[in-house]
């Protein structure tokens, strides 16, 4: 179990700073893809190609984020051979940043989604339900972010819960879009679209729920990925006893 | 504290510990508690048990009491003046401190190198065929075999058999190094206690001796005092963790080094402030 800032407390003050810099650089690079996925979606409910544009140019950025990250990290790995907790440190944040650059990719096929769209006419639903899980996949990854930040287990727990939700919520929204298709066939192709820009939103909320089992490997060294979120509430209530 | 039972589950997961048959204990250490004199206490209340055909570090801070815990296991304390053991040590259940313990004996079966490489001043050949000579074998044939066969496993056969009348002080310190394991292995021991085998020796030379610690594992039980943590991460099946003589954590080293237990064995391996 390690603490908040423990990563502070090396005999190497470089070796601090140079975990500290890494672990800022990938909380920055959380903040740039919830803004990409912020713009996506309202390019997404507003029909807007221009914003959509502008998601789409600024995945360039996310890359060179993650490119940035992965070398800083097979430096550390390579220079200081970490250990312990520190080991844990670096392979979280070598693997969060693939997370992270995939959520990037998923706001660019929203924003693909939203120029055809804007382009091809709109979809005869109201977005209520991917307005809906748009706003959940955000807050879903906004707290794994705060959790990896905050090295908070609990925060971290309730997002994998989470991500149970929004598959269900995503599942409902596709039956309700396929309703509209079955009335008039017309409507197809637009349909489609929404579709896959759902689809997009409920694999971010796959990502996020990543990122918050890497938050529980490094805080508690457990791997709990691949198992159910029940069995991991289970997991981890035994593990506080 | 109490007695560190071993996770066997852990070493078998290991890749390397695939062929191996079932893991029975070598060495076992109970309530071990060493006296330098009336006042100073260097050891306190040790328990652990160190599985036969594995290697297992000791590590930790410099005057933490891993070497003092080694030395046990053959007696060397006993040349310290004023110096008590209390507890029990057992080699495949035999009392260490036993009375009747013969310790020439005793230190055939568990074998020492030191951090500095002490090859007698003799030829390489004598060097090695030293321990037998002084049990009394004398026979040409069977130290030339013996002598071979233990350089083999040193890994230092192919570098000196053109030159084993040489003197031995003419080695390099990795082969001086070497030299010593075959000296210490040519009287077939159980045990292998290396006190910093390699640290008075460059990294080509040190990963050779990692190398053949891998090689020896596979006879003899191996037991390495370690300032390299890194050394220890990569030889070891077992890590002991110990501070101001305590042991603090004894787990297997794959998760030791990725998941230790306690604070103090974190702060260790990760440089932090203790």
């Amino acid at each position: 179990m390690i603490h908040q800032d423990s990563y502070k407390q090396h005999i190497s003050g470089q070796f601090n700073a140079e975990l500290e810099a890494v672990k800022n650089h990938l909380l920055e690079m959380g903040g740039k893809v919830e803004q990409q996925i912020a713009r996506a979606v309202e390019s997404l409910l507003k029909r807007d190609s221009g914003e959509a544009m502008q998601v789409i140019a600024g995945d360039q950025e996310v890359n060179d984020m993650e490119v940035r990250i992965d070398e800083e990290c097979s430096r550390i790995l390579a220079r200081r051979q970490p250990a312990a907790s520190d080991l844990r440190l670096v392979i979280a944040i070598a693997k969060v940043t693939t997370d992270l650059e995939r959520i990037g990719d998923e706001a660019t096929k929203i924003a693909r989604q939203a120029i055809k769209l804007s382009e091809e006419g709109k979809s005869p639903s109201s977005y209520v339900e991917a307005r809906h899980i748009a706003s959940h996949v955000a807050s879903m990854l906004r707290k794994a972010l705060d959790a990896f930040a905050r090295l908070d287990v609990d925060m971290a727990v309730e997002v994998v819960v989470q991500d149970a939700e929004v598959d269900s919520e995503y599942g409902t929204a596709l039956r309700s879009l396929v309703t509209f298709m079955m009335e008039d066939p017309r409507t197809i192709s637009p349909v489609l679209n929404e579709m896959w820009a759902l689809r997009s939103l409920e694999r971010i909320g796959d990502h996020g729920s990543n990122i918050a089992e890497q938050v529980i490997y490094l805080v508690k060294g457990m791997d709990v990925r691949h198992i159910e979120p029940a069995q991991l509430q289970a997991q981890m209530k035994s593990s506080n006893d | 504290m109490q007695t560190h039972a071993i996770d066997i589950e852990s070493i078998r997961r290991h890749p390397a510990a695939e062929t191996a048959g079932p893991i029975d204990n070598s060495l076992q250490v109970e309530g071990l508690n060493l006296f330098y004199d009336q006042t100073s206490q260097a050891l306190f209340d040790i328990n652990l048990e160190i599985p036969k055909r594995r290697v297992t570090a000791f590590i930790g801070p410099s005057g933490c009491g891993k070497s003092s815990l080694l030395r046990c296991f053959n007696r060397m304390n006993d040349l310290v003046d004023g110096c008590r053991v209390e507890g029990h040590l057992r080699l495949e259940g035999d009392d260490i401190y036993a009375p009747n313990v013969d310790v020439a004996g005793l230190r055939r079966r568990i074998g020492m190198v030191f951090q500095k490489p002490n090859p007698f001043p003799k030829s390489i050949y004598e060097n090695v065929a030293y321990g037998l000579r002084i049990q009394g074998i004398n026979k040409k044939r069977v130290l030339d075999e013996v002598v071979e066969k233990s350089l083999r496993a040193a890994a230092l056969w192919d570098e000196v058999k053109d030159r084993l009348n040489d003197s031995a002080l003419g080695l390099s310190g990795g082969q001086q190094q070497r030299l010593v394991i075959a000296r210490t292995v040519a009287v077939e021991p159980e045990v292998l206690l290396l006190d910093e085998p390699a640290s008075a020796l460059d990294p080509i030379s040190t990963l050779k001796i990692e190398e053949l610690i891998y090689e020896l594992k596979s006879r003899y039980t191996i037991v390495i005092v370690t300032h390299n943590m890194q050394q220890a991460a990569r030889v070891s099946d077992m890590t002991a963790f110990m501070y101001m003589g305590k042991l603090i954590e004894y787990d297997s080293t794959d998760r030791l080094f990725t998941n230790p237990n306690q604070k103090q064995t974190e702060d260790y391996i990760t440089g932090r402030y203790g």
